[in-house]
């Protein structure tokens, strides 16, 4: 029996002791809130390195006891997933080198011409749901011949990239001071020089959040891929569903894809950690 | 000299100067144009034709939208959408504040923790559908081996036309929880020190320096999350359509959902056009209502 806790203790102790508790129910609480974010991912990794067998066991194997690469191996050998990453790499890139082209020059534009109306259209645009671009932007591509291209897909993402990067690149002109783009323009400089050569080199870290969520946002982009794509110009996502739900339903390569579709993801995220709030609420509602 | 005293030497100067600005969003606005603001126009425009792909356009007026009105796939997959929505902005917003009220304490390992708790909002939802999918599996599914283990009977997940969408929220709220995290914690590291500590002088407990100095402040962080989180869920895509296609049935149908199919298995495109502007609709009024929440609660 546990005498400790019938006998009176002293107060010194007793406060001692509450204050044990209370950390361990912190540390418990911190425990209970992170631990699903982390299962499901080592969940993804155990079954992209176990065999068919140890994936379809039950009760379930954690930690297999020999971990292979045979899934990996597989869906870049025989499921091509090396062209589906190149399509990947090719759309989102294009995308988010096109956004911005148009898009950095836009946030000066409207950051300087206190032009704030315009960011009610990117609100707009970001409650649209995504299929209602689709539908009249397919039937466009299948009357000028491009369904099933990279271009279609291209441009089809510029409805991500685009909103993205000119509000990214507005609030962060916002925040950079004017007085060195007067003097330049006292200096006689037009309205672009002092752009070009002196507010675009003080963007580069804006920019640089810009370039990270807009590529990311497109990387992520299902339904896009989904409704344009053919067989050969598929994004990630959507041959990582149509190829390895379809044609086959192993899980250890199912998840060996999933997992190649997210690493780049979470890299890009730990860079820009703390901007990444901004990207997901833009459409003007700040806080 | 400042830019006012140059407009006053020279008359029009910063006039002419705003237009030179606006040039700078002309190319973006082509762009916009072409990809953002032509499918809104030309979605207006097709719902008010009768056309499937691969036949010829009838203009036929309203008749699209009245055949919604008598649609019962179409309002069933209005109330899922609602369901799901409701189940999909509270869950997090509760769970969100209350983890946002953890990480905004100091301790060991936060920032890497808080790093690790944010990695689900950015992975790519349709690999994270593609594992949950796994994990649904009712045979050999890992969820029902865990149910197993705190003695709860095996369910059906996703399987089953009841839990359907519970399961699918359960998959968003494991995904989107961490926004919210994000957005009130902005807001709990703008709060002021000073009332906390009167309160505490006068001998306020714990909970109601939560309840009545914490709560009422980082209100407005909470109606922007749930703005957000409201216009998310209501288009929520990717994840429903991975996992259950909407089924069993139609138990899991939402309006995207319902709108994919006329779209793009039937090719239904006058009637997909004018789900898409009831849709819109539908968003809009949503937003619109939790501003208009937003706006009433800066006043109190």
């Amino acid at each position: 029996m546990d005498l400790t806790a019938t006998l009176p203790l002293p107060a010194a102790r007793r406060a001692r002791l509450r204050r044990g508790w209370r950390k361990a129910a912190f540390g418990f609480s911190v425990a209970v809130i992170v631990s699903p974010a982390i299962l499901v991912f080592l969940w993804m990794l155990s079954l992209s390195v176990k065999t068919e067998v140890d994936n379809t066991a039950y009760p379930p194997v954690f930690v297999p006891a020999h971990p292979t690469l045979g899934n990996f191996v597989q869906v870049f050998t025989e499921n091509s997933m090396g062209l589906y990453f190149w399509n990947s790499i090719v759309v989102s890139g294009l995308a988010t080198l096109v956004a911005l082209a148009v898009g950095i020059p836009a946030g000066y534009g409207i950051a300087r011409a206190q032009a704030h109306k315009i960011t009610v259209l990117i609100l707009i645009a970001r409650m649209t749901p995504a299929l209602s671009y689709l539908i009249p932007l397919f039937t466009v591509f299948q009357f000028l011949g491009l369904n099933n291209t990279l271009t279609s897909l291209v441009i089809t993402h510029l409805v991500i990239t685009v909103p993205i990067v000119v509000y990214v690149m507005a609030g962060h002109f916002e925040t950079l001071p004017r007085e060195l783009e007067e003097a330049a323009l006292i200096d006689g400089g037009s309205v672009w020089t002092s752009f070009r050569h002196v507010a675009l080199p003080l963007a580069r870290p804006g920019i640089v959040v810009g370039t990270i969520l807009a590529f990311i946002f497109s990387w992520n982009n299902f339904v896009f891929g989904a409704v344009l794509a053919g067989r050969a110009t598929r994004t990630l996502p959507a041959a990582v569903y149509n190829v390895l739900t379809f044609e086959q339903l192993a899980w250890g390569p199912l998840a060996a894809a999933a997992l190649v579709v997210t690493v780049p993801v979470l890299l890009l995220t730990i860079v820009i950690q703390k901007e990444i709030v901004v990207g997901l609420t833009h459409g003007g509602v700040k806080a | 000299m400042t830019s006012a005293a140059i407009a006053a030497a020279r008359p029009g100067f910063l006039a002419r100067r705003r237009r030179s600005y606006r040039l700078f969003a002309l190319p973006a606005l082509i762009v916009v144009g072409a990809v953002i603001v032509f499918p809104w126009l030309f979605t207006v425009w097709m719902s008010a034709f009768d056309w499937t792909i691969g036949s010829a356009a009838h203009f036929v007026g309203l008749d699209n939208y009245l055949a919604l009105v008598t649609n019962q796939r179409f309002l069933e997959a209005i109330v899922h959408t609602f369901y799901f929505t409701a189940l999909a902005v509270v869950v997090p917003l509760v769970l969100g504040l209350a983890a946002a009220l953890i990480f905004h304490r100091r301790f060991a390992f936060r920032g890497v923790l808080r790093g690790i708790f944010t990695m689900p909002m950015m992975a790519t939802p349709v690999a994270v559908a593609l594992v949950w999918t796994m994990m649904f599996h009712p045979q050999q599914g890992v969820l029902n081996y865990l149910l197993s283990l705190v003695g709860l009977p095996p369910s059906l997940w996703v399987y089953s036309p009841t839990w359907v969408i519970p399961s699918l929220v359960l998959v968003e709220i494991w995904h989107w929880t961490p926004l919210v995290m994000l957005i009130v914690l902005g807001g709990l590291a703008a709060l002021p020190t000073e009332p906390y500590e009167s309160a505490r002088i006068d001998g306020a407990s714990e909970w109601q320096l939560f309840r009545y100095i914490t709560l009422p402040l980082i209100a407005p962080f909470l109606v922007v999350a749930a703005v957000i989180r409201t216009i998310d869920a209501v288009k929520a895509f990717d994840t429903i359509y991975v996992i259950s296609q909407g089924g069993p049935g139609t138990a899991s149908e939402t309006i995207n959902l319902y709108l994919y199919l006329q779209a793009f298995a039937f090719y239904n495109i006058g009637n997909a056009s004018a789900v898409v502007v009831v849709f819109f609709a539908i968003i809009l009024a949503l937003a619109l209502l939790l501003l208009y929440v937003r706006q009433r609660a800066k006043w109190t």
